[in-house]
């Protein structure tokens, strides 16, 4: 079973030091939270985990399936199963879903074997027809322009209708329940739930512990100041909702846990 | 989020040295013989103006940013009567893809020939649909009416030359009420070296008519260069309704100078497509005039260039009534050493008040030599209007890039997505899916080139 080994991970922005040795392990099958204040470094991970160039990698290591991705292009580290749900998606104006779906998807194929033809056609929209039902979207949502105009609900379900398509092994979800009403968060949830399975693993970033209420985690993490300083099973982020951040930070500055 | 690193960017800026030579043609070359009296004068004052008109230099405001000195205008010949039999003849795919589906009629020019067809239906109606030349000796009393009624000869040389040379053109004439369901197409095939193509499109809709019509120019590319000098004249009439797409794909070997104008009347709607992809430099005037109470007119235009190509567009928006509404988007790209310049300005007439003016133009600059000049303008009249214009010149969001990697999408193929996204929602403002096609294809092409 392939997993997510956080080594010590280092990264700057523009100079300033965000990460300061973040050590996790995420198997395949789990699904792990991160929880934590608003400025210590937890979409810094996320996007550092997908290889965004403006993150810069100062030290550490991060390995998948026994591979350091930190050499790997973005799209490599996607092709190799690692998928981002972004908590602000980006929209691309005059791609449909379904034309962007297809070329990611081929993407894959072709990166299998370069003389792929493709996906068919026929054979695409059956899949993605049936990834629509499974996660209860509309069918017109194919059509519509990537994220374009897409309502908070909306950028978040096109996210998981991604994930569901491209199938991957590891899956971070960056604050995806950030800006949506309960409904919202309901179905996105369920969709999540619904992909759930030996063969993933799922990252959980969010500020808050109402996502957990919905997606249930194995593992819970207290990321502060650029590393995780608290790591415990579901109790924790209920903990967290109860008694906030301070008795965590209390803890880092009486030095009782590595810092 | 990305550092940029400067850029120097050294132009050589030719001085035009040698005066452009005159091209070669003469007086006995303006067609008039056993023509109507009406277009007997036409041509010849014409060809007085044409005369009469010096050559544009850099120092011509509308022409500062186009050099025309390496063009060899004395070496320009006009095709002889069957010219095409001796050159590149039509792709099928030209026409195939139109034909596939269905259409109400189509026009096909060729250096020195044409091919008609119109349906039975809408020649019942009286609808007229043609080349120039059979127009000529069976619609004189029609070509009286619209011939040189939107576009003035003399408004400069190469107006002036088409209206005294043109050597074919189509003829499109919508009587009142009159409502055609199927598009019309026509294509202006011009292929051969040196060769000078001429020509001249009129379109006119009586009150209350409507119609769909697209117009191609298209030719292979060639070594040596060509020559085309179009006039487009179109009158929508009051209540008329007029979808009108021009798409240019003029081998990388020609000089392409159109003058183009539509009048719009009263509540009269005008959907004004251009696309361009090909020739060396084009030159093209497009004026929109809306002339009567509550008209409207949206222009959209894409085009994409590559290589040393040059496109130059000059639009104007003309709100000369109350109530007026109109609303231009040009969209362009440019990879290699390309280089486009829009020029658009709204213009409103004094009391053409409740005017709703818009202009915008966005480019996408893919290289470091490629160039994009976007000037808006503005000419305010009147009170009681809106009026506002927008132009950018950027590259591809770096964030949309990084969002579709991590998607598995590799780096090149991710921009190319991303272009032909930005050209999308104008592209399918064309009517015949297969000519579109032919248009997304080329584009493709374009962008096989581009490695980032």
């Amino acid at each position: 079973m392939a997993e997510l080994v956080i080594r010590n991970l280092k990264v700057s922005i523009e100079g300033k030091e965000i990460l300061k040795g973040v050590d996790l392990t995420l198997p395949q099958g789990e699904v792990h939270a991160i929880m934590g204040p608003n400025g210590t470094g937890k979409s810094t991970l996320a996007y550092t985990l997908m290889g965004h160039p403006s993150y810069e990698v100062t030290g550490g290591e991060v390995l998948y399936d026994g591979q350091n991705i930190l050499e790997l292009a973005p799209d490599e580290r996607s092709r190799l199963g690692i998928f981002l749900a972004f908590q602000y998606p980006v929209a691309i104006p005059g791609v449909t879903v379904a034309n962007f779906l297809r070329t990611a998807v081929n993407s894959r194929r072709r990166a299998v074997n370069p003389d792929d033809k493709g996906v068919p056609i026929p054979e695409f929209r059956k899949l993605l027809k049936a990834k629509m039902e499974m996660l209860k979207v509309d069918p017109a949502f194919a059509g519509r322009y990537l994220n374009d105009g897409f309502s908070g609900g909306e950028k978040k379900r096109a996210e998981i209708l991604q994930m569901a398509t491209l199938e991957p092994k590891i899956a971070i979800l960056d604050e995806t329940d950030s800006g949506l009403d309960i409904d919202a968060l309901r179905i996105v949830s369920e969709g999540v739930n619904a992909l759930r399975g030996p063969g993933l693993g799922v990252l959980v970033i969010t500020h808050y512990q109402r996502i957990l209420n919905y997606i249930k985690p194995d593992v819970v993490h207290v990321m502060m100041d650029g590393r995780i300083v608290e790591s415990g099973g579901p109790d924790l982020a209920l903990h967290l909702e109860e008694h906030g951040y301070d008795w965590v930070r209390e803890k880092v500055d009486s030095g009782s846990v590595p810092a | 989020m990305t550092k940029e690193t400067p850029r120097v960017v050294t132009r050589v800026v030719r001085r035009e040295g040698a005066t452009l030579k005159d091209f070669a043609f003469s007086a006995d070359m303006v067609r008039v013989d056993g023509l109507s009296r009406y277009i007997t004068q036409y041509r010849q004052d014409a060809w007085t103006s044409y005369q009469a008109l010096p050559m544009p230099t850099l120092k011509d405001e509308a022409w500062r940013r186009t050099d025309l000195s390496g063009m060899p205008s004395d070496r320009f010949f006009l095709p002889k009567n069957e010219a095409y039999l001796d050159l590149a003849p039509l792709p099928d795919d030209l026409t195939k893809p139109v034909a596939d589906q269905e259409h109400g009629g189509e026009v096909i020019l060729t250096p020195g020939g044409a091919q008609v067809s119109l349906a039975k239906e809408l020649a019942n109606q009286g609808v007229i649909f043609t080349d120039m030349r059979t127009a000529e000796q069976k619609h004189p009393a029609l070509l009286e009416k619209i011939m040189g009624k939107i576009v003035a000869a003399k408004e400069g040389k190469f107006a002036a030359l088409a209206a005294a040379l043109a050597d074919n053109g189509v003829v499109l004439y919508v009587p009142r009420g009159v409502a055609i369901e199927q598009p019309l197409h026509s294509l202006l095939w011009g292929p051969g070296e040196y060769l000078a193509h001429i020509s001249h499109v009129m379109v006119w809709l009586e009150a209350g008519a409507s119609a769909t019509y697209v117009h191609e120019y298209a030719s292979p590319t060639e070594k040596a260069p060509a020559f085309h000098a179009g006039l487009v004249e179109i009158h929508v009439g009051d209540g008329a309704n007029l979808r009108f797409v021009e798409l240019q794909s003029w081998g990388e070997h020609v000089w392409n100078f159109t003058h183009e104008r539509s009048s719009v009347g009263q509540d009269g709607q005008l959907d004004w497509i251009f696309g361009a992809i090909g020739g060396n430099v084009t030159k093209n005037f497009a004026e929109l005039d809306l002339v009567g109470r509550g008209s409207m007119g949206r222009m959209s235009g894409f085009y994409f260039t590559d290589g040393k190509q040059h496109l130059d567009y000059d639009s104007q928006q003309n709100h000369r009534s109350q109530n007026t509404t109109s609303d231009l988007l040009f969209k362009g790209a440019l990879i290699d050493s390309s280089r486009v310049v829009w020029q658009g300005m709204i213009y409103v007439a004094p009391g053409a008040m409740k005017t709703d003016g818009y202009q915008a133009n966005r480019n996408l600059v893919l290289s470091r030599e490629a160039r994009a000049d976007s000037i808006p303008g503005l000419e305010i009249l009147a009170d009681d209007v809106r009026c506002t214009h927008g132009a950018t010149v950027g590259k591809i969001d770096p964030e949309q890039v990084f969002y579709l990697r991590a998607r598995g999408i590799p780096q090149v193929e991710a921009e190319r997505l991303i272009v032909s996204g930005f050209f999308d929602p104008i592209m399918q403002r064309i009517p015949f899916e297969g000519v579109r096609e032919r248009f997304q294809l080329s584009i493709a092409k374009k962008m096989a080139a581009y490695h980032g």
